[in-house]
Parts: C-alpha cells; sequence; structure tokens
C-alpha cells in the first residue's frame, strides 16, 4: 500500500491539517518510507489472536452517572482566543 | 558538598536536622538554573517567585515539626503536566498560550507531599521524539561531553530531555516525565541518571496533555534509585478521574530499593542482542549481569520472540492514538489560533500553523491507518501483534522474576544527527518500546560509560506492578556499578 498525492492531500483534510502544494511531494515520500517499515507486521502469524484491549488484565472503571463538576464558566473560557460573553467565537456557519 | 548535589534522600535528613532551610536549598537551585539554563534550555518556564513561595511555606511545615515526604524538595515538571496558573505548553507552537485552570493529579500529589517546582522543563513536542529536537522552544543541550570532541553539542534524549538534562546538570533535584516508547528511559540513559515508567495505570494521566493514551505513563527521573522510589510513591496512586488508573495498594518503593536480589531469577532475552549495538552497550550489559550473579541472582536466558515487531506495531498504535487527542486542538477553545475565512479553514491553518513537523507527520499516519478500509489492516493487526508481545512478557515471568537488557543502542547522539530520516531516530527506542506495548514497568539505571565518557544505562523490566522487584534489581546494579561520574556542565561545576 503506497500512498500518491491526492491520498496525502485526503488524510490532511480528514485530519484538518493544511498542506501547501510544494509540501505534498516530501510528505508522500516521508510516509510511504514509515509506511513501508511498517509492513514487516505482515509476517507475523495473528491468527487467532485477540487485539489488545486495556492492559493489566484490570477491570474497566464504572462510577455513578452524575454530573459532580462545572458551573463555573470563567474557568472553561479563560483560555479562549475569542470569547463574546459565554460564548467561543469562530467565522460564520450558517448564512 | 553542595546543597545542589545532595541526593532527595541526603537533603530530607538534612531539612529535617536544620542543617540548611528550604528557602536555601531551593534558592541554590534557582541560582544554578539562572546560570546554566541560558545554555542547556533545560526550562521552557522557571517559576521563580512560586518556588520561593513554597519553599517559606516548606520551612514552616519543617519548624512545625509537620514535614511530608517531599517538604521543601526542588523538582523539575515536565511542561506536559497541566499546573495550575502555569503555562503548560506540550512544547509547542499551538499550546504556547495555554495557562490551566487546574492541576494534574501527579503534580497535585506531589504539592500534597511538600514537594517545590521549580519550573516546566523542556520535552519534544507533544512528547514525540527521542532527541528533545522537535521542542518549539528550541532543543536541549546534553550536560555531558565526548571526551575527545567537547564542543559537539549532544541530546538529552527524549521526550523528557529537559527533565533528565536539568537532573543531570543539577538543576533539580527530581523531576516528572512521561513515558509512552521510552521517554523517561532513554533521556535517563544519555543524561547518566536513574528514571522508571512504572506499570501503566501506577501513576494517574489526569491532567497530563495527552498523546497515546494506552501507552502514556508518567513516572520519576533522579540522581539515584532510591531518589526515584520516594517520588513515585508520592507520584504514584488510584485517581477515580482517570479510567485507566489502577486501584491496587501503592507499596514502601523505597524499602524495596535495599531488598537486595539474592535468591531472584533474572532473565536475559536473546532478541535484545541486535547487530549494530556498540560494543561498549555488549561489554556493559554482561558486566551487569555478571554483577547481578554476584549478588546472588540466578541468571537465566529468555526468548521474546516478537521484540523486532514492537517498533512497528507502535508507530501503528502511537500515531493512531495521537491523531486521536490530538483533534481537540482546533483554534477555538483554548491554545493558538490562525483565523481563516470559514470555520473550515480556521482549523486547518491554525493546526498547520501550531504543530510541528514531527507531530503532523504522526497525525497524518494515524488518520490514514485510523481511516475506512484501512483500519484492520494496520490498527487492529498492530493490537494483535501486541498481544503477542505481551504474552512473550507474561511467559517469561513465568519463569524469571525480572529482565535485564540495554535501555538504547547507542549512547547520546549530537544535535543534528539521526535527523535525515525518521525511522533512524524511531529506532532509538527499540529496547524500551517492547515494555511499553505491554504496559510492565521498565527502569533505567546509569551502569558505565563508553569510551568516549559519555553516560550507559542498563534497563530492569519486571511484572506489572511489581516495581518493588524491579527497584531492587535497579539498586543492586546501582550499588555494583558505582557510578560516580558527573557531566561537565553542572551546578558549580
Amino acid at each position: 500500500m503506497s500512498l500518491d498525492r491526492a491520498t496525502v492531500r485526503r488524510i490532511a483534510s480528514l485530519a484538518r491539517i493544511r498542506v501547501e502544494d510544494r509540501e505534498e511531494e516530501p510528505l508522500c515520500q516521508e510516509l510511504n518510507g514509515i509506511l513501508g517499515w511498517i509492513e514487516q507486521l505482515n509476517e507475523v502469524n495473528i491468527a487467532g489472536v485477540p487485539p489488545l484491549t486495556g492492559s493489566g488484565g484490570l477491570a474497566m472503571a464504572l462510577r455513578a452517572d452524575l454530573v459532580t463538576d462545572g458551573g463555573y464558566p470563567e474557568m472553561v473560557l479563560a483560555n479562549a482566543p475569542e470569547r463574546v460573553g459565554d460564548f467561543y467565537v469562530v467565522p460564520k456557519v450558517v448564512e | 558538598m553542595m546543597l545542589t548535589d545532595l541526593t532527595i534522600a541526603a537533603a530530607r535528613d538534612g531539612l529535617r536536622a536544620k542543617a540548611f532551610s528550604a528557602v536555601e536549598l531551593t534558592m541554590a537551585h534557582l541560582h544554578a538554573i539562572e546560570a546554566l539554563n541560558p545554555r542547556l534550555n533545560a526550562y521552557i518556564t522557571v517559576s521563580h517567585a512560586r518556588a520561593v513561595d513554597r519553599a517559606r511555606a516548606a520551612d514552616a511545615a519543617l519548624a512545625a515539626g509537620d514535614a511530608c515526604a517531599l517538604t521543601g524538595i526542588p523538582l523539575a515538571i515536565k511542561d506536559l503536566f497541566c499546573t495550575e496558573g502555569v503555562r503548560t505548553t506540550a512544547a509547542s507552537k499551538i499550546l504556547g498560550p495555554f495557562v490551566p485552570p487546574y492541576e494534574s493529579t501527579v503534580t497535585a500529589n506531589l504539592l500534597r507531599d511538600g514537594a517545590v517546582f521549580l519550573g516546566k522543563a523542556n520535552l519534544d513536542e507533544f512528547a514525540m521524539g527521542s532527541s528533545n529536537m522537535t521542542s518549539a522552544y528550541g532543543p536541549v543541550e546534553n550536560p555531558w561531553k565526548r571526551r575527545q570532541d567537547p564542543n559537539a553539542v549532544l541530546v538529552p534524549g527524549g521526550s523528557s530531555g529537559g527533565s533528565a538534562a536539568a537532573v543531570s546538570a543539577r538543576l533539580a533535584m527530581g523531576a516528572t516525565g512521561t513515558d509512552t516508547g521510552g521517554s523517561i528511559r532513554q533521556p535517563a540513559a544519555f543524561c547518566g541518571i536513574a528514571g522508571i515508567k512504572p506499570t501503566y495505570g501506577r501513576c494517574s494521566r489526569w491532567g497530563v496533555v495527552a498523546f497515546a493514551s494506552s501507552l502514556d505513563q508518567p513516572g520519576p527521573l533522579a540522581r539515584s534509585v532510591e531518589d526515584c522510589a520516594i517520588l513515585l510513591g508520592s507520584m504514584a496512586g488510584h485517581d477515580p478521574k482517570d479510567s485507566t488508573s489502577a486501584n491496587v495498594p501503592v507499596p514502601d518503593f523505597r524499602a524495596a530499593c535495599r531488598r537486595g536480589v539474592k535468591g531472584l531469577r533474572i532473565g536475559v532475552p536473546r532478541e535484545y542482542r541486535l547487530d549494530g549495538t556498540p560494543d561498549a552497550i555488549e561489554r556493559l550489559w554482561r558486566q551487569g549481569i555478571g554483577w547481578l550473579r554476584d549478588a546472588g541472582a540466578e541468571i537465566v536466558d529468555v526468548s521474546l520472540p516478537h521484540t523486532k515487531y514492537g517498533l512497528p506495531a507502535y508507530y501503528i498504535v502511537a500515531p493512531a492514538e495521537c491523531s486521536s487527542n490530538l483533534a481537540r486542538y482546533d483554534g477555538v477553545r483554548f491554545g493558538a489560533r490562525v483565523a481563516g475565512g470559514d470555520l473550515r479553514e480556521l482549523y486547518e491553518r491554525s493546526r498547520a500553523e501550531g504543530f510541528g513537523a514531527e507531530v503532523r507527520r504522526r497525525v497524518l499516519i494515524g488518520t490514514y491507518v485510523l481511516s475506512a478500509g484501512y483500519y484492520d489492516a494496520y490498527y487492529i493487526r498492530a493490537q494483535k501483534v501486541r498481544t503477542l508481545i505481551l504474552r512473550d512478557f507474561t511467559d517469561a515471568f513465568a519463569t524469571v522474576d525480572a529482565l535485564v537488557v540495554p535501555t538504547a543502542p547507542s549512547a547520546a547522539f549530537a544535535q543534528g544527527e539521526n535527523m535525515d530520516d525518521p525511522i533512524k531516530m524511531y529506532l532509538n527506542d527499540v529496547f524500551t518500546i517492547p515494555a511499553s506495548m505491554a504496559g510492565v514497568p521498565g527502569m533505567s539505571v546509569p551502569a558505565g560509560l563508553d569510551a568516549d565518557g559519555l553516560p550507559l544505562g542498563l534497563q530492569v523490566i519486571g511484572r506489572p506492578f511489581d516495581e518493588e522487584t524491579v527497584f531492587a534489581v535497579s539498586a543492586a546494579i546501582e550499588q555494583a556499578a558505582g557510578f560516580t561520574a558527573v557531566p561537565a556542565l553542572r551546578a558549580g561545576g
């Protein structure tokens, strides 16, 4: 599996990272180098092996479905790049 | 002896005996930072005033006779731990303006026990790197120098490179780090200090900027095994705010350092013998095995057959998880923003401008391996290989109590080396990644010097939640090695 420039454009778009035209070719080569190296995993026999999920064999923790935190919009919004009142500001999304 | 040369254990005794005050101890470190940090760049942020305030409070507690485990001990905090009211950058431009309104659980635990935070230590951006070269706040200089080439600027390793350099150069008595694929152990080895990645789940990840959530684990770096044990005792513990935090008791790690290795079975995995590993590292490994045998351990050859697949599997799992975790940096809720004509352009420009080259590379790889049609071929396959890696360790630990291997395949390299090809840099973590993938604890201990006079580390790997044996074996290596070398650049040096 080898990436072409169109695929790089597509994944950059999925990742919401702007990639300039001149960056596509070097990125293609870098990513293909890494993906080619990863291909060695294909020689491992994984038949019947379950994927590892979680670790240490610990049971997933459960807690009561209760609101235990919140109620401080000032703190939440303190790091907003742009705000009006208790709202984040973004470019207009609805005409 | 200078105050900055003390171990944490000795400084605790000195503070309690009123041989010096906490303010004197903190000031000694702040002066050392002032003198050396402009060159080493180990700290991104120095919190001078806060540190002095905390030291004063420590002196009051000492005078009142209610000192805790770390009262008055000055530490460096990797700039990946959120610290309330102190900027936390993750060494990324995108978090440049971020001041957390909350304290991470691990740093809150250290504050509870009286520690003094000197500042926020440099690291690879979002902890992605093995050299500290990817920091948006500039590289860190390793305080150690090659004997024959003292002008070469060496890297401290990464990603906890600032933490390791600060502790090594006596700009802190200890430091927090995080380890996803070797980010505590490899820089500890490169800087001639000790560092432990605990079992996954031992320390809470709450409030630690996330990289790869199934691998990230906080841990301490310090100049002795015992100091790491003291720090881990404070950092560890169950936290309901992290669902992967283990609800298991925190044992007396410090006491475990004095257990010795008599009667322990120590495994030597044959797959860690790699072509191209420098002779000095092979030799040190054999020497370490000899030390443990002399101390009464039984040495057993073991096999971890899937070792070589750890690295490529890691470079699917870690980027996949990082691409999900880093989706939160959108230029809207916190962090840096670059304006755009519409919302999509705002996202794309903020992220292009805010992320460095290595972070972008990993987000793109992660996005690709998780994208429709590739998920099974990459991510699920890698997680299956991970199961096999864990089985290797489980099988080995059925017959041995711990494993001893090298920490890294080289000593510290120079800035600019290994930069031409990302895979070359990735290979530096070949000996640390398998334990990360399995979630088992691993500790690096400084054990010797190479022909250039650079420190080399040995790594002790243990069973899940058996850090006590890891400390016991590491302390035995430390004692036998008698490692007393110091870096060329250090406080008062």
